[in-house]
């Protein structure tokens, strides 16, 4: 496993939002969280990338590392994992170019970084004529793609994606998944926790359904598709 | 009014504009970037000042033991640069002892914190220092120029140029390279920022260094034109240019320096018409009038509450 998560228990002031979540995803992966408003999916990638505080006897591991030994900004350019988070929060002052480069503040492999820029241009070749616009004033499918592309400047080993579908049109929707495909055959490991659960698991080899805090069903997405709990619930019937 | 008059107010108004403006920038930077008034401002002006005079006495006793005479201007350059860069070290160390402690509890603590570190600079020079004022040493010679009857000093025209230069360098700064950008982007949405791989505890007290570092700029550009130093002259002028900042509008680094002119502007020319006495009562009613008008001043936003992340 790449990144275990065992026994998650996170708090808001006095509210607990989590209590015991555990799970685990393989490199190369695409692995989904899907549950309802307020069931813990966005504290859940929150908790990884350290922005809220774990609870005592939480455990989290990355590539054999604890994740709890880093603080943020060290999770993102250490360990490699990249959060694209809820409503994307792109630096909307800043051009789509100042944006990617922004993420890159941590990294001094020149190399690389062209690199990985051109891979985000050929994935999304819309940035590159949007290049020098402030992000702000995108489409929201342009701005998923800066937001994405961004994560994906800033490292490369696994990428937590909250609500990639939101707002965005069907075929909005659609194309970005594709892209999302394509940076994980790039060799980056995919989490991403969705409300829209028949695309997540479509596009997911497996899912984890998260319910007021606590994982209750897991298995492929086949299965999960499948399950007549899952359809009812999640699936509109 | 004669036209003469009037372009020797105008050489006043940009004078007393320089220090306003070089002193806002750090509020309206610091503010920018942690939604944090830093209320030590004024007295980091004032340390900045003393260090600028610790650095000129140093450099004259210097270079008179080695028996070479430095012209003034490469002094006054030799004090502003070496008197910036220590001062930025005050801002860093109030950054990290007085407000990052308290990031995370309401602003009127933060603000009650700047308020007593800036207490604690003022008394601890009196302590050092003694209760005497000081004189900031003479470094270039006043030598005044008459331009078709308008007399200009060459202090006057020292002050004005760096302090444009300066504005200048913050602006490059801010919008070329990749710690302004860090800078800009944290401005928009602070809650990202780690997100990107930058650490706020890096971004947070560069801005600070570079806010104290201006001021300390100020400092001896203000000492020049008015040498007596005394340990609480960063508490009026640290005011007024905070109204400078909050007219400029809220985090807005172009309004603070537009409008610290503009008070400058206001300071010298209200006198004119009226009993000089009533200068402040009279410039400060017309600067509450206009943010009866203009809340958020000339280049602010009207802030709603961050999301969360």
């Amino acid at each position: 496993m790449q990144l275990m998560v065992e026994n998650l228990h996170v708090a808001y002031d006095r509210i607990r939002a989590l209590h015991g979540v555990t799970f685990g995803i393989a490199e190369g992966e695409i692995v989904c969280i899907i549950g309802a408003n307020g069931a813990g999916k966005s504290t859940t990638l929150r908790a990884i990338s350290r922005m809220v505080p774990a609870l005592p006897g939480s455990r989290m591991d990355f590539e054999g590392r604890n994740l709890l030994d880093y603080p943020p900004e060290k999770v993102v350019s250490q360990l490699g994992v990249s959060h694209v988070p809820e409503g994307r929060r792109l630096f909307g002052n800043l051009t789509v170019m100042e944006n990617l480069k922004l993420a890159t503040f941590a990294r001094k492999d020149r190399p690389a970084i062209k690199r990985d820029l051109d891979l985000v241009f050929s994935i999304f070749p819309r940035l590159a004529e949007r290049e020098s616009q402030p992000a702000g004033t995108l489409s929201g499918g342009e701005q998923q793609m800066v937001a994405v592309g961004r994560a994906y400047m800033t490292g490369r080993r696994m990428m937590l994606l909250d609500e990639p579908s939101m707002g965005l049109a069907p075929l909005m929707m659609l194309s970005m998944f594709e892209a999302l495909k394509e940076i994980n055959q790039a060799g980056t490991t995919i989490l991403l926790v969705e409300q829209n659960a028949r695309l997540a698991l479509k596009f997911a080899r497996r899912g984890y359904v998260i319910e007021n805090g606590r994982i209750v069903i897991e298995g492929d997405s086949g299965a999960l598709l499948n399950d007549p709990g899952v359809k009812k619930a999640y699936l509109g019937g | 009014m004669s036209l003469e008059f009037l372009l020797q107010n105008v050489i006043n108004a940009l004078q007393w504009g320089s220090f306003y403006a070089l002193i806002a920038l750090g509020y309206s930077m610091v503010y920018s970037i942690l939604m944090l008034f830093n209320f030590t401002h004024g007295d980091i002006f004032m340390t900045g000042t003393y260090i600028g005079l610790g650095v000129a006495t140093g450099l004259l006793a210097l270079s008179g033991a080695m028996g070479i005479v430095l012209p003034g201007w490469l002094l006054l350059a030799m004090t502003i640069v070496i008197a910036m860069f220590l001062t930025s070290f005050v801002g860093v160390a109030v950054e990290r002892v007085g407000y990052r402690p308290l990031r995370d509890a309401p602003r009127a603590s933060a603000a009650i914190t700047g308020l007593m570190i800036g207490i604690m600079l003022e008394y601890g020079n009196l302590a050092i220092l003694g209760t005497q004022r000081l004189l900031f040493p003479p470094i270039i010679e006043t030598v005044t120029y008459n331009i078709f009857g308008v007399f200009v000093t060459n202090k006057k025209i020292v002050i004005v140029a760096v302090a444009l230069s300066l504005m200048l360098a913050l602006h490059l700064f801010i919008q070329k390279t990749r710690w302004g950008m860090a800078m800009r982007a944290m401005s928009f949405d602070f809650q990202v920022v780690p997100l990107m791989g930058v650490s706020i505890n890096l971004i947070a007290p560069m801005t600070f260094a570079i806010g104290s570092a201006l001021a300390a700029a100020g400092g001896i550009l203000y000492a020049l034109a008015y040498p007596v130093l005394d340990p609480f002259m960063g508490i009026l002028l640290g005011w007024k240019s905070f109204v400078a900042a909050i007219l400029g509008g809220r985090g807005s680094i172009l309004g603070a320096a537009l409008a610290g002119f503009l008070l400058g502007f206001i300071e010298v020319f209200v006198p004119i018409v009226f009993p000089s006495t009533f200068r402040d009562l009279i410039a400060y009613s017309i600067i509450l009038l206009i943010l009866t008008f203009r809340p958020y001043g000339f280049f602010g936003q009207a802030h709603s509450t961050q999301l969360r992340l």
